[in-house]
């Protein structure tokens, strides 16, 4: 309980991104802080994926710079990013679907493994006891997420709730500083809802991740974001805390609305 | 009844991440061996090694190594068997041209040749995927043909293009029968099966499957995408070269380039279709099906039907069922006889009292 917003770890200044002639995101300057959850929303086509894409090297924006953790960042690839600490969910599930859940969550360990395929060949020795080491990271993760039951299931087969759920736990397992998150409850029910919040709650404060959280929930994101950034057609619109967001005459307009 | 896990618990990480979790399996695994590294040698006559056990054994390495390139790490080929002629051809010309190579050190380097031939060739999948890296693939194969037939070199000068495998020899001990033969290419074989299984139960695995599955993800979480697509091609292509040179050396003994055509490489494909994609129990179910099935159909269709309907009925019959059965096989279960096997043990842990 004694988590605290730390300094600013993610700066993203004036960041503006083309496809042809598709203005995708317009001069958008925001900070993410350290531990922190920070809430983008906004309506569809806003710039939301853009923005978390833009975050982790999958698109590199025209204009603009990204400071991380201090200091500009140059033009990363997404394993770049990986290998600093960034981790993200995908709006659409993204996970390997041939492969068990375990297989899929060690996959997250990665960049912490260092064998080479010859070592894999070889198998027993410096592999094995490396796949042993990562396996019991893996399983604190498992056990976290209270997915124990489903390990050795082929993804393919689960339910979309415990899908979304894998996902998280795959990138949790790469230990990430910041954890990208695109619609983690879209399509649930209320109760995976609040299981899924439970989780990204417990992250946050269990493992001290910033989390930025894109969601269309706005029960949700009013509940756990420390602050929200507002995107309309690829220009913010709003930033700071919850409370003022929501009061915030344009973001009503174009996102909130009214009641009559 | 027989098969049950009931009771086998696993207490470490190591023990439930063995190939072979169930004791049941282990022991039917040891018994298959024990069956085809002792008494197959011992009791098969001349025609089965020669005929059917030496070539399935070298096709299934041929299948492995397809099914690490595309079963694995998702990325088509149409190329194995020109990566099997560099493998034969590299050998024939390692042992020419260097006095005193070792025959396995040759097959290693034969093996190693064909691993950077298969990395130049795997160039293109880094742009392009599916149908069209498949078409790169062709290009491969019949570039390589071509290469192997044009400069006279490859084959040391011989005037038709066919070189004749030398001796097997290895510290001294001369492998003539097919006895021995049999037994090199079963251990060499099951070596090279137990390291591919080794590398797709590690990170090397999960990075080619990964990259199959969803290759954006892959790299999200931090896979390198030209270096593991291009250790997939390296991979491949090793086994496809070894394959290569055992079928020269231990298999039919003389070759030429025209040998390993389209129509091999696509044997090769139906293999892992047939076997099953993405399993290395399948490679050898799909080479073994493979093989068998023709020799098959050879020996019961003039059975049943009496001698009436001619060979040629009979070879074009086979084409038929190879056709027929591939289409099966891709719209009952694309994953083969390796899942069909494998359904078949889940009921069998049930069996008799399904509910």
């Amino acid at each position: 309980m004694a988590r605290q917003i730390g300094d600013v770890i993610v700066d993203l200044q004036n960041i503006s991104l083309r496809f042809g002639g598709v203005k995708a995101l317009t001069d958008i300057s925001f900070d993410v802080r350290e531990h922190e959850v920070r809430s983008i929303i906004g309506p569809n086509g806003a710039g939301k994926s853009s923005m978390l894409n833009v975050i982790n090297g999958v698109y590199h924006p025209q204009e603009g710079q990204i400071f991380f953790k201090g200091a500009l960042r140059p033009k990363m690839e997404p394993h770049e990013a990986a290998e600093q600490g960034i981790a993200r969910t995908f709006q659409n599930i993204a996970l390997f679907k041939g492969m068990t859940v375990l297989d899929n969550i060690m996959t997250g360990r990665n960049l912490k493994m260092k064998c080479n395929f010859l070592q894999h060949a070889l198998y027993w020795g410096a592999a094995q006891k490396e796949e042993i080491a990562h396996r019991i990271k893996v399983e604190e993760v498992i056990e976290f997420l209270e997915i124990q039951d489903i390990r050795k299931t082929p993804v393919g087969r689960l339910p979309y709730g415990l899908q979304k759920r894998v996902e998280l736990a795959r990138a949790l397992a790469a230990e990430p500083h910041i954890l990208l998150l695109d619609e983690p409850m879209a399509g649930m029910n209320v109760e995976e809802k609040q299981d899924m919040c439970r989780f990204i709650l417990d992250v946050n404060d269990h493992y001290g991740t910033t989390i930025v959280l894109i969601e269309h929930d706005m029960g949700v994101v009013m509940d756990i974001s420390d602050r929200v950034v507002v995107l309309d057609y690829g220009k913010k619109i709003g930033d700071g805390v919850p409370e003022d967001v929501k009061n915030n005459p344009e973001v009503i307009k174009a996102y909130l609305g009214t009641s009559h | 009844m027989l098969y049950r896990e009931a009771g086998q618990f696993k207490a470490s990480y190591a023990e439930d991440s063995q190939i072979f979790p169930i004791r049941q399996d282990k022991i039917g695994f040891w018994l298959l061996m024990l069956a085809f590294g002792v008494a197959v040698p011992l009791l098969a006559n001349e025609y089965w090694l020669k005929a059917i056990l030496i070539p399935v054994l070298i096709f299934s390495l041929a299948a492995i190594g397809l099914n690490i390139l595309t079963g694995y790490a998702g990325q088509l080929s149409l190329g194995s068997a020109a990566f099997m002629a560099v493998g034969a051809f590299a050998a024939y010309n390692f042992i020419l041209r260097i006095e005193g190579m070792p025959f396995l050190v040759a097959i290693i380097l034969a093996g190693l040749t064909a691993a950077l031939v298969g990395i130049l060739f795997g160039l293109p999948s880094l742009r392009i995927k599916g149908f069209y890296l498949a078409v790169a693939t062709l290009a491969a194969q019949f570039f390589i043909v071509w290469a192997l037939v044009k400069f006279p070199w490859f084959s040391n000068n011989s005037s038709s293009g066919v070189v004749t495998a030398q001796d097997v020899t290895i510290l001294g001990y001369t492998f003539a029968t097919p006895e021995a033969k049999y037994v090199l290419t079963f251990l060499i074989v099951a070596f090279m099966a137990l390291l591919a299984k080794n590398m797709v139960r590690s990170s090397t695995g999960r990075a080619w499957m990964a990259v199959r599955d969803m290759d954006v993800a892959a790299q999200v979480i931090g896979f390198r995408l030209m270096r593991t697509k291009l250790l997939a091609f390296a991979v491949s292509s090793f086994y496809c070269g070894v394959a290569g040179a055992l079928y020269a050396y231990t298999y039919i003994g003389t070759v030429e380039p025209e040998g390993f055509n389209l129509d091999l490489s696509f044997k090769i494909l139906f293999m892992i279709i047939i076997g099953g994609v993405g399993s290395i129990m399948g490679s050898f179910l799909g080479a073994a099906f493979i093989v068998l099935l023709p020799i098959f159909l050879d020996n019961f269709v003039p059975m049943i039907f009496g001698d009436s309907l001619g060979a040629g009925f009979v070879s074009n019959f086979q084409l038929i069922v190879f056709g027929g059965l591939i289409i099966f096989f891709l719209i009952v279960e694309p994953h083969g006889l390796a899942r069909l096997w494998q359904i078949a043990k889940e009921k069998l842990r049930l069996w008799p009292f399904p509910h």
